[in-house]
């Protein structure tokens, strides 16, 4: 069943608020979600405090600065720091989204930052991805083709091509997915908005040759069906990205396929 | 839980390969649903307060037992569908979520069919 509260031991308690910076300058408060699982205590909230003048402009530069000059043991993913790796996705301000590409100044008062909502923490910031990657894989994203693989390459017109635009540059970095309300309650058979996209973007494509069987795959009131259209993933993705329609467009060829 | 790897969690029991049908006759009666209430409500609402010949008088008349029949069967199929969607999204412990979406069933096409049953009975002028 639901559980409308969380378990005991994931109940967030008050953390440790670090000493203000000594300066005269633009100081912004940081409320940061601190759970290490080493030490079998409840998650906390650790305040920060930093000078926004003398930091770079990303939310990523803020905790990159926490981590290097307060507090070291601050836990976060990152990679490529202009959000083409979709490693830093976090919750911040109430959203899903990449730290690297959402600007401080973007957000009014204190910022906030938990993990990706309804995971498995690891430690911090540091979600438990393994499922996730998991369904991606699990629509075969790659493509499959029957047909001899040609000596050159699979020609594909540029109208094709144009079909994979909002598709092919989701990054995985599972903003959608974990802001699904569907995916918090079904996560287990749920495929997601993430997962889904994905294989929406090789049955679209001119070049497969396996349509029918991606979408076998999918027709199941779990993998498919649990997206109820509530469009929390297309109003969070931090590529802007549209999943939703992405699923749409899946639920129309199947009813397309029995008609 | 053992030693299951990740994608054979995902994988599970596999695709069902069924859920499509379920979905497109939700849309097919929610669309249905829409002249087919206001029509009900139109031909019902008269006879609140008005006693029991009105209402025998009312649903004696062929048009208005017809809509009435149809709102219940389309209104009935549609929560049956509906009612099992909330059920699968909310309720995961397998016992109570079998007795449930079977319950739903049961009450549906019982109150559906009790209800098709009393119309037709003023309409075919046996009551009243």
């Amino acid at each position: 069943m639901v559980e409308l509260r969380l378990p005991k031991n994931s109940r967030i308690k008050v953390g440790k608020e670090w000493p203000k910076p000594n300066s005269s300058g633009n100081i912004k408060k940081f409320k940061v979600y601190r759970w290490n699982p080493d030490t079998g205590d409840n998650p906390r909230m650790d305040t920060y405090y930093l000078d926004v003048d003398d930091c770079g402009p990303m939310v990523l530069d803020a905790i990159i600065k926490i981590k290097n000059e307060i507090d070291p043991t601050l836990t976060f993913r990152r990679s490529c720091r202009e959000g083409i790796c979709g490693s830093c996705a976090m919750n911040i301000d109430g959203e899903n989204t990449l730290a690297c590409i959402k600007g401080m100044d973007d957000i009014k008062g204190d910022i906030r930052i938990y993990p990706l909502p309804h995971m498995e923490v690891v430690k911090d910031l540091v979600p438990d991805l393994t499922h996730f990657y998991a369904q991606h894989a699990s629509v075969m994203p790659w493509l499959s083709t029957e047909t001899q693989e040609p000596g050159t390459e699979w020609k594909q017109s540029p109208e094709d091509r144009k079909k994979l635009d909002g598709l092919y540059e989701c990054v995985m970095c599972a903003c959608c997915s974990t802001s699904c309300p569907s995916y918090w309650w079904n996560g287990d058979r749920y495929l997601g908005p993430a997962a889904l996209l994905h294989a929406y973007r090789w049955i679209i494509d001119s070049r497969d040759e396996g349509t029918g069987k991606r979408l076998d795959e999918l027709e199941d009131p779990f993998r498919l069906y649990r997206c109820h259209t509530i469009l929390n993933c297309s109003k969070t993705c931090p590529k802007g990205l549209n999943p939703a329609k992405a699923i749409a467009e899946v639920k129309k060829m199947m009813v397309e396929r029995t008609i | 839980m053992g030693f299951q790897t990740n994608f054979r969690k995902v994988e599970g029991l596999g695709s069902s390969k069924e859920g499509t049908h379920h979905w497109w006759l939700q849309r097919l009666s929610a669309i249905a649903l829409i002249p087919l209430a206001l029509l009900f409500v139109y031909t019902f609402l008269p006879t609140l307060g008005t006693g029991y010949d009105t209402f025998i008088a009312t649903y004696s008349s062929l048009g208005n037992a017809i809509i009435a029949i149809l709102f219940l069967i389309v209104g009935f199929f549609h929560l049956r569908l509906g009612m099992q969607v909330v059920i699968e999204d909310y309720v995961h412990a397998k016992f109570w979520k079998v007795l449930l979406i079977v319950s739903n069933t049961l009450f549906c096409w019982g109150f559906m069919i009790v209800g098709v049953i009393a119309i037709a009975r003023i309409a075919f002028g046996i009551v009243g």
